[in-house]
């Protein structure tokens, strides 16, 4: 394969045409101020994003990692406070892994009954969320009773700058966390035995047993970390917003799955990269931030999105179609 | 052909001498395999020496699956018992049957289309090194050490998908090599190649043979067990009912023991007493359609059975699509039974009483999760329901009719077709035409992908249709012996114009063959 033709490539290439189109429209678009808020947005959804990277490469879809992450999220807050614990290590080991165990309620049902992933999902993602609020509560957690140290992660910037009228704005460290993520799993996909076996079980799971890889294990694994990844994003989401709302995330799971299709990963499994994923959520960050630059009803941010869901995933599967001609 | 290039040369087409061939590898003796209660191995012995091409040879549904399987270590017996090397083997799993080098290519070949051919080839070796971090650069070199080994070369860096079937083939051989192989397994390796691919495969199979691994090469295509086994074993509802050296069987006899039935075939005689005074059930005046088709003039009157032959892409698959409206805009003419009509649309030729059964029934025919009845009268409901509802009682009685006129065997019309052998699936939708009063039946490949016995049967019905009924027939088929056998005529097509046409009565398979590969 040349370069040219490698999704990934093609999709940098559109980004960028996006780009100058969108700074051409408004100008505004390319101040420092912009870029920092924009790669902002690109950090929790991009989290989220490699989680469902992982489980669409395998063949699967998951709808309920926003369940997941907000089920992680509240209840470590409501921990944090409980214990009046002021660290921010050990809040963020207790979010993956609640949605890491989460994720194995998925795998297990994936796995032990052959199921669809989008069923499963869908039940799993309306249990966690439904016991939140009846058993967990509805109150938010407001500025007032949030976790000091959470609060304190989440505003560390990397660069700050001061605008002419005084006022300061600055790039957010969690992008570096984001790309940290995004560089483990590119290492986990690409140079590990069992992320080939995702790539496998995606490419044909009949196969994938023949040659002797653990369906189960690697099934178990996909979930897992995709949960974790979501528990991780949640906590890290209400750092950034100082705010602990249990309703949260509720229509997200649109917004991230047109991201990784935009990022030339495969409905039908066994296609996709990291690289690919993060430039497909820049892509939906940017056009859904270009809509409110451009003063644009969120409702119809919503038509924009499922636009965009259809058109990717109709390239993809008249991509993925002709490789199979 | 795909991208690899042959450079291996061609060793002696058989090494049975006693040395190489005095020791035997595998032995299944009486070995025995019940499915709830249903025998599908009775007893069954089989020997496989070290080097030999054996042919493991039987219908469907005979067993050959569930013999492999055993073999491979994914089923155990409930009887008998498996030596390998001359010792008795316990218990045979998956992971011993590799370990003692036994390597199936399963007929899809168990490859991951999305991986690259590298990958693919390594996997393998990486997996049973049970390493945890990939190591790339070595990954190539087993990918390049084994197709080395096969003597082809195949672009590694290809994702596998785009290969085609025989390069996908050749990946699935060299990765079975890889594993230090002493018995590879084929199961029906032929099925999708060209006769060139063919020929490529028995070069590399005979090759493999000349390093000392043994063969098993599972099949139902007579012609090509006699052309590259040492050794046939028969079997037939799970039991053996003949084995020996190549050298003593021929087709026939390979027939009788797989299906237990003398199959004759006897030329089709078309009846002009009956039918000559009718006018034609479709003749065609200089159809043409792009370069597709040129100038066809085509007659078919009742009761006969017309074959088509040609090479992929001759134009006869046109011919069949454009008589049954699936290429409007064709120019020239088409009358049915003497009357010109304008074949627009598949419903045009429907109501033309024309019937299409397409070369892939499976993709295109048949809805394969639903009931044989609701397949028979897919093409019917019109006729059903005359008001809103569909008149079951009706429909049960067309279905049960059809069921019993076209022999298929099922004990209820609700069982589902992909339940079904090949050939009962090709009567369902030969069932399902008749249903709709066809007149003129075009049949692409009738026989592709079904037993012998199956086939035989399917040839008798479409005889009798045309013989009794006064049926008018067009059968396109690869076939040469089927369409010698069943038609009365035989027009070649080329470049989308009739090129000859025979009578089947004055020629031979052999005629036709050599006039096809002369065909450029």
């Amino acid at each position: 394969m040349t370069w040219f033709q490698k999704s990934e490539v093609v999709i940098a290439g559109i980004l960028v045409l996006a780009m100058v189109i969108i700074g051409l429209v408004n100008p505004a678009f390319w101040s420092l101020d912009n870029m920092f808020s924009l790669l902002r947005s690109n950090v929790i959804i991009g989290i989220m994003a490699l989680g469902v990277l992982l489980v669409m490469i395998s063949g699967g879809i998951d709808v309920s990692f926003p369940a997941f992450a907000v089920a992680a999220m509240y209840l470590t807050v409501k921990g944090m406070i409980y214990f009046n614990y002021d660290g921010v290590l050990l809040p963020f080991v207790a979010a993956a892994t609640m949605g890491a165990l989460f994720g194995c309620l998925n795998a297990f049902f994936v796995y032990k009954f052959r199921m669809i992933p989008l069923i499963v999902t869908l039940g799993t993602g309306s249990m966690v969320r439904g016991f939140l609020l009846g058993v967990v509560g509805t109150s938010m957690i407001n500025i007032n009773k949030m976790p000091d140290a959470l609060i304190e992660f989440g505003k560390s910037d990397i660069v700050n700058m001061v605008k002419a009228d005084g006022s300061t704005y600055g790039l957010t460290a969690m992008i570096l966390v984001y790309v940290g993520l995004a560089i483990a799993l590119h290492l986990v996909l690409r140079h590990t035995m069992i992320g080939r076996g995702v790539y496998a079980l995606g490419g044909d799971p009949e196969a994938a047993s023949r040659v002797g890889f653990n369906i189960r294990k690697i099934t178990f694994f996909i979930y897992c970390v995709a949960g974790a990844l979501a528990g991780f994003a949640g906590l890290l989401h209400s750092g950034m917003i100082w705010l602990a709302n249990p309703r949260d995330f509720v229509g997200l799971e649109l917004d991230v799955i047109a991201a990784v299709v935009l990022g030339g990963a495969s409905i039908f499994g066994g296609r996709g990269s990291v690289l690919g994923t993060m430039l497909g959520v820049f892509m939906l960050v940017m056009v859904k931030n270009s809509l409110i630059i451009m003063k644009i009803d969120t409702t119809w941010q919503r038509v924009v999105v499922g636009v965009i869901i259809v058109i990717a995933t109709a390239i993809t599967a008249w991509r993925d179609r002709r490789a199979n001609a | 052909m795909g991208a690899f290039i042959l450079f291996l040369k061609l060793g002696p087409l058989f090494h049975v001498d006693g040395l190489v061939m005095s020791e035997n590898f595998i032995e299944l003796r009486n070995v025995r395999k019940e499915f709830a209660g249903v025998v599908a191995l009775n007893d069954l012995s089989l020997t496989i020496r070290k080097g030999e091409i054996h042919c493991l040879a039987g219908e469907n549904g005979s067993g050959k699956s569930t013999l492999i399987k055993v073999m491979s270590g994914v089923y155990q017996p409930d009887g008998g018992e498996i030596s390998i090397d001359g010792n008795k083997v316990e218990h045979l799993s998956p992971m011993a049957s590799i370990e003692h080098g036994v390597q199936v290519i399963y007929q899809d070949f168990s490859l991951f289309g999305n991986l690259t051919v590298a990958e693919n080839l390594a996997m393998n070796v990486q997996l049973r090194e049970q390493r945890h971090i990939l190591n790339w650069r070595r990954m190539r070199e087993i990918a390049k050490e084994a197709v080395s080994r096969l003597g082809v070369e195949l672009d590694l860096d290809t994702d596998v998908e785009k290969l085609s079937t025989a390069g996908k083939q050749l990946v699935a051989i060299a990765r079975a090599l890889m594993s230090d192989a002493r018995l590879i397994i084929m199961d029906e390796p032929t099925t999708a190649l060209t006769g060139k691919e063919i020929e490529t495969l028995f070069r590399i199979v005979r090759d493999i043979q000349s390093r000392g691994i043994a063969i098993l090469f599972v099949s139902h295509k007579m012609r090509e067990m006699l052309e590259i086994s040492d050794h046939i074993t028969v079997i037939r509802n799970g039991e053996k009912v003949a084995d020996g050296p190549t050298r003593d069987f021929d087709e026939a006899l390979i027939t009788r023991h797989m299906t237990g039935l003398d199959i004759i075939s006897e030329p089709y005689v078309w009846d002009q007493a009956q039918y000559g005074s009718q006018p034609a059930r479709v003749e065609t005046q200089n159809l043409s359609f792009g370069s597709d088709l040129d100038n066809i003039n085509l007659s078919v009157r009742p009761g006969e059975i017309v074959g088509v032959s040609g090479l992929l892409g001759s134009g006869r698959t046109e011919l069949a699509l454009a008589l049954f409206g699936m290429m409007p805009g064709y120019s020239g003419s088409i009358a049915i039974s003497g009357q010109e009509t304008k074949l627009a649309t598949p419903q045009d030729a429907i109501h033309a009483g024309i019937a299409y059964v397409p070369e892939d029934r499976l993709s295109e025919g048949l809805f394969l999760t639903q009931g044989i009845d609701r397949n028979i009268l897919s093409t019917s409901y019109e006729k059903l329901a005359p008001g809103l509802l569909i008149d079951q009682k009706k429909a049960e009685d067309w279905v049960d009719t059809m069921i019993r006129d076209m022999q298929i065997a099922t004990p209820t019309g609700k069982k589902l077709v992909k339940e079904l052998s090949g050939g009962n699936q090709q009567r369902v939708v030969i069932a399902r035409w008749l249903l709709t009063n066809a007149k003129f039946l075009i049949l692409n490949g009738p026989t592709v992908g079904v037993d012998v016995g199956s086939k035989a049967e399917i040839h008798r019905i479409i005889r009798e249709l045309a013989q009794k009924e006064g049926l008018a027939v067009l059968m396109i088929s690869d076939d040469v012996p089927e369409l010698v056998h069943n038609c009365n005529r035989i027009v070649l097509m080329h470049r989308g114009a009739f090129v000859e046409e025979m009578a089947s009565a004055e020629t031979s398979e052999d005629q036709i063959s050599d006039k096809l590969k002369n065909l450029t």
